[in-house]
């Protein structure tokens, strides 16, 4: 408080310049850490930092992990991620984040230093069009060329940033204007410069009609997605409850999975490419679809013409633009997730439903869940990769756990097999599959929740993309557990391989890996190894008593697939699975082989 | 969504108030690029100095899916502050601007200005062969005006592309 107090005192008396405006108004913003790299254009604001003892400053070891450990803390958080980096590379690294935050939503400020406003357009060193470049992949961003519109740009940044669909957005700062004086204003005072008030409160008639068709369903589904993540935990409670009034089964995309409770008996698991047999069977043969904060992405529908087709569809979602896109619905409501659950049961009450009988539809799910889609054949000598995450999951599940992941087969196999109770606590690369995301994520989810188990589960290659965050973590004391799930291939691309390219191996496997327990040891954290069956519950115990981070290599067998899968170009109900002895090579046809 | 077979594709006119700021244009021009939308013709120009507002007409072609995205995609961008659908409104007005050159002597010169005349152009150059007209209209007009002007020795034009408000006092 008394330092607060001096700092206005200080304003009274001289202005402050740039730089310090800039962290008066992400201090006034509530932020308390910021992901960032110094470099020579952001060098104004890094002297202000000195002085500011309320934001926390994480030094990462490349801007791109400064972005996904800002989406880390924000996913975990429900706050904005905060970036600082500078002009031209350190701007250009922090891309990859920035793209994967708008394909998933995740709100991030980016602050990138910007060379002075005349030598704009020059070539000058590390100059580069932080603005044009990118325009297509924030939510908004701004090139700031007066301090007197800073203040007012740094407040309304996290307000787009957080509102609506939330996303990324950047703050472009050229280093004179980080030097110039000018006026402060609080996020009180200040004006913004657009009008952006996205809808959030639904069209009652729409929600009415929404809950008289689902009042009538044999055969309903609530299908959620990370929108209701992005509508905070009290979204979360309502699904729960409007679930449990309806009776109906649920199930999530990738990025929804937390929002309802893995322990629940109408939860049906994750549906997708990857899903579990029963919810793409659901997926396929319902009657009257609720889709929740997710979008019909590709990895959901399979082939669009033979998705859902005797459903009626209701959407609802934030951004307006995600209705009908893909897929054409019935009734698209326009808001956001939470509110519009709570309406929905307001109007199911209203209009004096009662729970529907949907005892056979029950019948027929447990049909499906009896086809154990997630089986596989355990090994006494090798760890399966399955097995790894089954005993991860086991022996953490009643700690405070936070899970992030990489991309590829790891990542499907721990949103198959890691259960989820609580929002927030699940944090992954959904659109953008970005390999690397998982330890930088890490580390700004143990940022945020510093006495939490923060643990990445994690492939041998997409590890090696952020490697250098580890030396983050160690220098920040964050605990975070790197579980390698190691099987020495790409092992998502060695599987597509496999499936469509007549088995020709071509570059997916990692010679010359790293011994990842020498390595965590030069980078000053711990190194475990797992190797067998048997000591894989003494080791992962082992992980978790060590208040250290540490990398953990758990060698696994290595040319496991993950299934069921839904081949590309194929329907929901034309699931592939591990043990039906398809001939893997002609399930897909030609259309199929040119999706991803 | 790929378009249904039986689907046909329709020309759309969107008047777009956007705030008047560096980039604006690039936002909406990247966004018809980035999801591979059509612009057939894009004006723009600052239209209200003391708000900030320009106004932006596109036109543009789609299946009616693919025209409602487009409108969602616009009106989600936080520099744009209203999308109007001017064609489907029965208050729209669509006016363009075009200069004509046409080169001839003789009967051919004659019948050019015949038939400028009767498409009220007005002749804004002329030489002892070739005239300059100015016709503005819809452009279903200016399309008629071209194609008879072609076989009258058309050599160039200019167009303005699509202007639009509508009729009434709001």
């Amino acid at each position: 408080m008394t330092t607060q107090i001096t700092a206005e005192a200080e304003t009274m008396t001289k202005p402050l310049t740039g730089a310090e405006i800039l962290v008066r108004a992400l201090v006034d913003q509530g932020v308390d850490t910021i992901f960032g790299y110094p470099g020579g254009a952001v060098l104004p604001i890094y002297d202000a930092l000195f002085h500011e003892p309320r934001l926390h400053h994480v030094l990462v070891r490349h801007e791109q992990g400064a972005t996904h450990a800002a989406e880390g803390y924000a996913r975990s958080t429900g706050k904005p991620g905060v970036v600082l980096v500078t002009s031209g590379p350190g701007a250009t690294n922090a891309i990859t984040g920035i793209v994967d935050a708008l394909m998933d939503s995740i709100p991030l400020v980016v602050i990138t230093g910007q060379v002075a406003t005349h030598l704009i357009g020059s070539d000058a060193f590390q100059e580069a069009d932080t603005v044009g470049l990118t325009r297509s992949c924030t939510k908004h961003n701004y090139l700031v060329k007066r301090v007197e519109d800073l203040a007012g740009v740094v407040h309304e940044a996290f307000h787009i940033a957080t509102s609506g669909r939330p996303g990324p957005v950047v703050i472009d700062i050229p280093k004179d204007v980080q030097f110039m004086p000018g006026p402060y204003i609080g996020p009180e005072e200040a004006r913004h410069k657009h009008s952006y008030n996205p809808r959030t409160k639904g069209d009652p008639a729409k929600i009415a009609e929404a809950m008289a068709l689902l009042a009538g369903a044999k055969k309903p589904v609530f299908y959620t997605g990370g929108g209701i993540i992005n509508a905070g935990p009290k979204a979360s409670q309502a699904l729960r409850k409007l679930a449990h009034m309806t009776g109906a089964p649920v199930t999530s995309t990738l990025m929804g999975l937390g929002a309802f409770p893995a322990a629940d008996p109408q939860w049906l698991g994750m549906l997708g490419m990857h899903g579990s047999y029963e919810s793409n069977h659901v997926m396929h043969d319902c009657d009257v679809m609720v889709c929740l904060g997710a979008r019909f992405d590709d990895r959901i529908t399979g082939r669009l013409d033979a998705f859902s087709p005797g459903s009626k569809k209701i959407h609802v979602d934030i951004d307006p633009s995600s209705i009908n896109k893909n897929v054409r619905v019935d009734i698209g409501i326009v808001g956001d997730a939470g509110s519009i659950i709570e309406d929905m049961i307001a109007a199911w009450n209203a209009g004096g439903y009662k729970k529907p009988d949907l005892t056979g539809w029950w019948a027929q799910i447990e049909q499906w869940r009896a086809r154990k889609g997630f089986a596989y054949r355990k090994d006494p000598k090798v760890i399966k990769p399955q097995y790894a995450i089954e005993r991860l999951y086991e022996l953490t599940k009643d700690r405070d756990t936070y899970i992030t992941t990489e991309v590829g087969q790891h990542q499907m196999w721990a949103a198959q097999f890691y259960r989820f109770e609580e929002p927030n606590h699940w944090m992954t690369s959904g659109g953008l599959g970005t390999m690397g995301y998982g330890l930088p994520a890490a580390v700004g989810a143990q940022m945020a929740h510093p006495d939490a188990l923060v643990i990445d589960i994690a492939g041998e290659a997409s590890v090696q993309m952020t490697m250098q965050e580890f030396s983050t973590a160690v220098q920040f004391n964050l605990p975070i557990k790197i579980f390698i799930v190691n099987n020495e291939w790409m092992g998502m691309v060695r599987q597509w391989q496999q499936l469509l390219h007549g088995e020709r191996y071509s570059h997916s496997y990692s010679d010359s890996l790293p011994d990842f327990v020498k390595l965590a040891e030069a980078m000053g954290g711990v190194g475990i190894r797992a190797e067998t069956p048997d000591e894989l519950d003494a080791k992962i115990m082992q992980m978790i008593d060590t208040p250290r981070p540490v990398l953990f290599d758990c060698r696994v067998a290595k040319e496991e697939n993950c299934f069921p899968m839904i081949p590309s170009g194929k329907a929901h109900n034309e699931m592939l699975l591990g043990d039906d002895g398809t001939d893997l090579d002609s399930a897909i046809d030609d259309e199929g082989k040119m999706l991803v | 969504m790929p378009p249904r077979v039986n689907e046909a594709i329709e020309k759309r006119t969107f008047a777009v108030l956007v705030d008047n700021e560096p980039g604006v244009l690039a936002r909406v021009v990247g966004l018809f690029s980035a999801r591979g939308y059509n612009i057939e013709s894009l004006t723009v120009a600052e239209t209200d100095k003391a708000a900030h507002a320009s106004r932006i007409t596109i036109v543009t072609s789609g299946t009616p899916l693919i025209l409602e995205q487009i409108r969602a995609q616009l009106d989600r961008m936080v520099s744009i502050r209203t999308v109007q659908d001017v064609s489907s409104d029965p208050l729209g007005i669509e006016r363009e601007l075009s200069l004509i050159k046409v080169r001839g002597t003789g009967e051919q010169r004659a019948e050019a200005l015949r038939v400028a005349d009767i498409f009220r152009a007005k002749v804004i150059d002329t030489t002892h062969e070739s005239f300059v007209f100015e016709l503005t209209g819809a452009s279903s007009k200016i399309d008629k005006f071209v194609n008879l002007m072609a076989p009258l020795g058309l050599v160039e034009m200019s167009r303005t592309g699509v202007l639009s408000l509508t009729r009434g006092v709001d």
